[in-house]
């Protein structure tokens, strides 16, 4: 019977209070690292962080460099990629999710290469995209349609996983309501679920996007470490962006470098603390639980 | 009423067309896993016809740019195996804590709080952690605070901030195989007297057990594939040592210096660059299989 009565004893034994702080201490170490990681980098970076980041060209004289160039370059390349990834990829997820007979085998094939794509190395979807543009006879690698390419293949997978979860997450009752009233497949589709889903779509690809903005291996790859002092102002126009900036700032060898790198960098992490902040905002206030 | 039919009234050929297009859609995927092993393996293929092939994966001495050169691919292997192992054994303990922490101690309004600070450290850049394993980690808690006799770049130094890079992958796969397994375990293991340590350690670990070896798996898989964090902190020296406080190149690493470089579409130089990747995309490849048969495994157990 005293084992009923002492609960409490029985829960703080010296060995379970041990595991209890293993425990916290490991939720410790993430946070305190976060913690660091941007304390250290706004103490580093804070003589930098001012409107010359966002209207100078990199220069050669780090006093006079910014990273006008890089930031266009982000908004640029990252939004052609976002214009050829979210489509398709909702399209995918929506055959997957509505459509696909789950025992055909082309159709889980299809499953198991996304799951394996989306685990796939960066760097690799950079020597993908090299590859491409040599068939497709460009003779310079460091173009935007490249750098887009290469982030459009990076984050489809990911696009395609969160949208089929999006809209496996809709209740079958939906469906088979607008059925009943004889609406087509396409219809209910196109008309009930799909818009139903839309709040956690969102969600997904703004979570995406933010990961085609912070990503830099495939781009170093497209000759992206360049030094660019003009607007990128087309398809085909040289670019350079954020990480690939921060990239070549942290391995040059001056101090002055590094403070703009940890500037940069303090910046970069604001823009995706913004999207993902977006991305929070329209799943608490938009989505539906059914 | 000797008309009525309940066959549809028109063909709706649009509808068909619809559905073609969203199914291309979806076999575009096919397509981009083709175009990835075409254009890897065509120039490793060439590659390979000028150093033979035992040569590359046996081979101790990697120096492609150099008078003569040498081809052995093992340095970059023993690199990238070096940082993997250092960013386990960090991810590994404290993915798993807070996945633990999380499905079995945290309340409703802990979980709320603690889950977002856990994903930031995902939406990190990776860039941006190797900034900082470069200048904060080794020069200021590897060199002042530790004294620990360190150049400028170390194993040790990216190993550990790819590491804490890869807590939130193990932290949420193992997370979500806890929380599947079922209540009535749990409740079994304390109508039997068992506390919640002993209840979680005997029963729902072991019972979760393919769903954390398949979040093991995939920090793995982003382990050997993370290049920026590597190429910036380890430094792009080829090495063999076991030494953490030196140095080492990585596969990853290697292919993004190459790339600074410019070398000749189809010279040596260039499809060396391309054979490392096919390696590199085949061990990840293989891993990765690993990881999603082991997650369809714990998703079909309960």
């Amino acid at each position: 019977m005293t084992t009923l009565i002492n609960k409490t004893n029985h829960e703080h034994t010296p060995l379970a209070l041990i595991f209890l702080s293993l425990l916290w201490f490991s939720l410790f170490t993430a946070a305190t690292f976060l913690i660091i990681l941007f304390g250290s980098l706004l103490l580093d970076g804070f003589s930098r962080l001012n409107g010359d980041l966002f209207t100078q060209y990199n220069n050669t004289v780090p006093v006079q460099a910014g990273a006008r160039a890089a930031i266009l370059g982000t908004l640029f390349v990252v939004s052609v990629a976002a214009l050829m990834t979210v489509p398709i990829g909702i399209m995918a997820a929506i055959y997957l999710e509505e459509f696909a007979d789950k025992r055909n085998r082309f159709n889980r094939f299809i499953e198991l290469n996304i799951q394996n794509l989306s685990a796939v190395p960066a760097i690799v979807f950079g020597m993908l995209t090299l590859g491409v543009l040599q068939i497709l006879g460009f003779s310079n690698k460091n173009i935007v349609f490249g750098g887009s390419l290469a982030l459009a293949l990076l984050v489809m997978p990911v696009i395609i996983l969160t949208t089929r979860e999006a809209l496996r997450a809709v209740p079958q009752e939906i469906r088979a309501g607008s059925l009943a009233l004889g609406a087509t497949e396409i219809q209910t589709t196109f008309r009930q679920t799909l818009p139903a889903a839309i709040p956690s779509i969102a969600t997904g690809t703004i979570l995406a996007i933010s990961r085609a903005i912070g990503e830099a291996a495939p781009l170093l790859l497209l000759g992206a470490l360049v030094f660019i002092t003009y607007d990128p102002n087309g398809l085909l126009a040289g670019f350079t962006t954020l990480p690939i900036q921060i990239f070549g700032w942290s391995s040059a060898p001056q101090e002055e470098f590094k403070t703009l790198a940890a500037a940069a960098s303090v910046l970069l992490l604001a823009i995706l603390l913004m999207m993902n902040g977006l991305a929070i905002y329209i799943r608490n206030k938009f989505e539906r639980k059914w | 009423m000797a008309n009525f039919s309940l066959a549809p009234t028109s063909k709706r050929r649009g509808e068909k067309v619809v559905r073609g297009i969203l199914f291309s859609a979806a076999a575009l995927s096919v397509v981009v896993t083709i175009g990835i092993l075409a254009s890897l393996l065509i120039p490793a293929v060439a590659f390979l016809r000028e150093v033979p092939i035992v040569e590359f994966l046996t081979g101790t001495r990697w120096a492609p740019r150099f008078e003569p050169a040498s081809f052995g691919v093992l340095p970059l292997v023993v690199g990238t195996l070096w940082t993997t192992v250092i960013a386990l054994s960090v991810a590994v303990p404290i993915g798993l804590g807070i996945a633990i922490f999380l499905s079995e101690y945290a309340s409703r309004r802990n979980r709320k709080f603690i889950k977002p600070v856990i994903e930031l450290l995902a939406g990190i850049p990776t860039v941006v952690y190797g900034f900082f394993a470069l200048e904060f980690f080794t020069q200021t808690i590897l060199k002042s605070w530790l004294s620990l006799e360190v150049g400028s770049f170390s194993v040790l130094s990216a190993g550990f901030v790819m590491g804490i890079m890869i807590v939130p992958t193990i932290a949420s796969i193992s997370e979500d195989a806890l929380n599947a397994v079922p209540q009535g375990l749990r409740q079994g293991s304390f109508a039997l007297g068992a506390n919640k340590m002993q209840t979680t350690i005997k029963v729902v670990i072991p019972a979760a057990l393919s769903g954390i070896a398949a979040a093991i798996v995939l920090g793995v898989s982003r382990a050997v594939g993370e290049t920026m964090i590597v190429s910036l902190a380890a430094g792009n020296r080829p090495n063999i040592s076991l030494n953490p406080l030196e140095g080492a190149q990585t596969m990853t690493g290697f292919i993004a210096n190459a790339a600074l470089g410019d070398s000749r579409v189809g010279s040596v130089e260039y499809n060396t660059l391309f054979a490392v990747g096919a390696l590199l995309f085949l061990l990840t490849l293989l891993i990765n299989l690993i990881s999603i048969r082991l997650v369809r495994k714990f998703r079909q157990a309960y």
